[in-house]
């Protein structure tokens, strides 16, 4: 248990997407203009990455790694088709966006025209690949990926709404005229990154 | 031409994309395995030459040299690490073994007891690098020992080499880690991995005994059992010394090197 | 006129060198800034990355101009994301091929072109809608726009950071005996944040029509 409260603490905050790592850079900065907006987004991709992250580590369990395939017929066993990897996963991906986005399209339209339009945007978001990318990498069991893909969802989220917070707030303030909208976002993103370091070297 | 909406045309014209884009997937992939491969194996060949002190790290040499160094010096064996013996049964081909993939696989590992290092999970053999002088005389000189644990950031991987008295630290490596940079990084900085070549690892009673500590510690001869920390990375530099030794403990080559020192060659 | 002189018209050369200043797509568009930044620390790091990048935008805008009058609508950002992976794929081989050690420090970051915003971006936007020869050009200009960014803050970062041009001692680190006080903000991620805003404001007080109004 504590094993894995340390995975999710650190994928929320120590290795922070967004600030830690700086993925989905694209739309933490297009989507964070107003909380409300931040907010659908984040949730979104808390809910495709708790979905794909898992998803691809079966893929990658059951059909990819070296002797995988080893479950259909022993001859298969010496077969290594991780290099399919980036292909597939993002195919998963876009298939999990599309599914999910039907389903809430038909089962509960109130949800769907708040988190609809972010639905599409997410599929080429780097944070969900990123998810299941790190999820290779590091070797992620099965429970292990579930926790992941949460706490680096969360993660997204809490920053993309942190973000926008602030970035109501700068409408007030006097930025010169070179750095207004996109020059003073990065430099708050760069001052939030900062702050999220202090969370570095925290183990549960 | 076909009308482009409907569903025929749209399935074959995804087939056809799949195909070409397995194609060019797959040759690529294919073509270049054994390249990559031959890769992966000079890059752990020339980390063990490195940790043994064998070169230097600002050397820049051919691959080819390196292998030939190599297969000189050094030779790569199986170690079952509960008991210290070697792997006789010759099931295993030493010179693929992929350490880090055994130890996820649960056929070829098993749980590590609690330990400081945060280690998970332990192979059930360890590979262990014999390295001889070179001439032909049989002497094992040191033993190069891969070693992990988990740092600051993410898992960090080296390789330690001990000398035949089965405690003298002869060299360490760092090959991957994700530390800070420029702070705990500095644990691949060759001239920090330098203060702990001629330290020793164990104390009278055998027992594992090497620390890092804030400040200076004296030379080799006179503070043999502390090495500095690196300053502003106390994090990195416990884990270093954790690690190290959870892996001289009897969980990790304790057993081997018992029998390493004792039998001479092991 | 002879295929060379329409191969090197004036609008062509347009849409080679747009992108790589007054269009930049990581400056002006903010695309692909992604996977921009983690790369950064070293400059032997960020070349590679924007050459890989260059290469999959260049040649993914080919493919997607070559088949873009056959794509059927529904399917097309399917087919452009196959398309990009299976080239990320292929950079990703050679990398592991013949720049091993650098394709383990660059990690997960080589399979992210994927999703980088330019590569897609430029698929979608302008490659669906022109032909070949100017698709691929535009491909390499975005391409080399996003590998200038990359490189000029890697190299602020290497120097002050580490005291290093890519690699050679330029400023010899105390830590190494050396008289120069690495600084250690340089190093880590947030740095390139600022770095980029700094170039960001200089580009638009010297190019003013570029500053957003709130």
């Amino acid at each position: 248990m504590e094993h894995f409260a340390n995975l999710f603490v650190r994928a929320v905050f120590l290795e922070n997407m967004a600030l830690a790592f700086f993925l989905g850079m694209c739309s933490f900065l297009a989507c964070s203009k107003k909380v409300e907006t931040a907010l659908g987004l984040g949730v979104a991709v808390v809910f495709v990455q708790v979905l794909t992250v898992p998803l691809n580590n079966l893929i990658l369990r059951y059909l990819l790694a070296e002797g995988a395939l080893g479950w259909i017929s022993p001859a298969f066993a010496s077969i290594d088709l991780t290099f399919l990897a980036f292909i597939l996963f993002i195919s998963t991906i876009a298939a999990a966006v599309q599914v999910v986005e039907m389903a809430i399209e038909r089962f509960a339209p109130g949800l769907y025209s708040t988190l609809g339009v972010f639905l599409p945007l997410i599929a080429v978001n780097c944070v969900i690949l990123a998810g299941s990318l790190f999820m290779q990498e590091r070797d992620y069991t099965f429970a292990e990926s579930v926790v992941f893909g949460a706490g680096s969802g969360l993660g997204f989220a809490i920053a993309i709404v942190a973000m926008a917070a602030v970035r109501e707030k700068m409408r007030y303030s006097h930025v010169p005229d070179g750095l207004k909208g996109l020059g003073i976002t990065f430099v708050t993103a760069g001052l939030m990154s900062l702050a999220f370091m202090m969370f570095s070297g925290i183990q549960l | 031409m076909a009308d482009r909406e409907s569903t025929r045309y749209t399935i074959g014209f995804a087939a056809v994309v799949c195909v070409v884009c397995a194609l060019v997937v797959a040759v690529a992939a294919v073509g270049l395995r054994s390249q990559q491969e031959a890769n992966a194996l000079a890059f752990r060949q020339k980390n063990v030459l490195l940790a043994a002190g064998l070169v230097e790290p600002d050397e820049t040499r051919s691959d080819r040299e390196l292998e030939q160094l190599f297969d000189r010096h050094v030779e790569t064996r199986l170690v079952e690490l509960e008991s210290g013996r070697y792997e006789e049964g010759g099931r295993i081909d030493p010179r693929t073994y992929n350490q880090r993939r055994a130890r996820n696989d649960p056929a070829l590992s098993r749980a590590a007891p609690p330990n400081e290092a945060k280690v998970a999970r332990l192979p059930t053999y360890g590979g262990v690098f014999l390295i001889r002088d070179g001439t032909g005389d049989k002497t094992v000189r040191q033993v190069v020992l891969p070693i992990e644990g988990i740092g600051m950031w993410g898992t960090i991987y080296g390789l330690l080499a001990v000398d035949r008295d089965g405690k003298t630290i002869r060299g360490l490596t760092f090959y991957d880690q994700k530390e800070t940079p420029g702070l705990g990084g500095e644990i691949s900085n060759p001239k920090w991995q330098a203060l702990w070549v001629g330290r020793h690892a164990f104390d009278a009673n055998w027992t594992p005994k090497l620390t890092v500590i804030k400040g200076r510690a004296g030379p080799p001869e006179q503070d043999p059992h502390r090495v500095d920390a690196i300053s502003g990375a106390t994090i990195t530099s416990n884990a270093v010394s954790r690690l190290i030794g959870f892996w001289l403990s009897d969980a990790g080559y304790g057993p081997y090197l018992r029998r390493f020192r004792e039998g001479g060659n092991g | 006129m002879s295929m060379l002189d329409t191969a090197w018209s004036p609008a062509a050369r347009k849409t080679l060198l747009t992108p790589i200043l007054a269009n930049n797509p990581i400056a002006v568009q903010v695309l692909g800034i992604c996977s921009a930044l983690a790369v950064t620390t070293r400059m032997d790091k960020a070349i590679v990355m924007g050459i890989g990048v260059t290469l999959v935008a260049m040649l993914a805008n080919l493919a997607v101009s070559l088949v873009r009058n056959h794509t059927p609508n529904s399917i097309r950002i399917i087919v452009q994301l196959a398309i990009i992976a299976s080239l990320v794929i292929m950079v990703d081989q050679i990398l592991k091929a013949y720049l091993y050690e650098l394709s383990l420090e660059l990690s997960v970051f080589v399979g992210l072109i994927i999703t980088n915003c330019i590569v897609m971006g430029r698929a979608e936007g302008y490659a669906m809608q022109n032909p070949p020869w100017p698709s691929l050009l535009d491909g390499v200009g975005n391409g080399l726009g996003y590998a200038l960014v990359l490189i000029l803050v890697a190299f602020v970062r290497e120097l002050t950071g580490a005291g290093k041009v890519l690699g050679f001692t330029v400023l010899p680190l105390a830590q190494d005996g050396g008289w120069y006080v690495g600084n250690g903000l340089m190093l880590l991620a947030p740095s390139a944040l600022f770095i980029v805003a700094l170039l960001i404001w200089a580009l638009r007080t010297w190019m003013p029509e570029l500053q957003e109004k709130d």
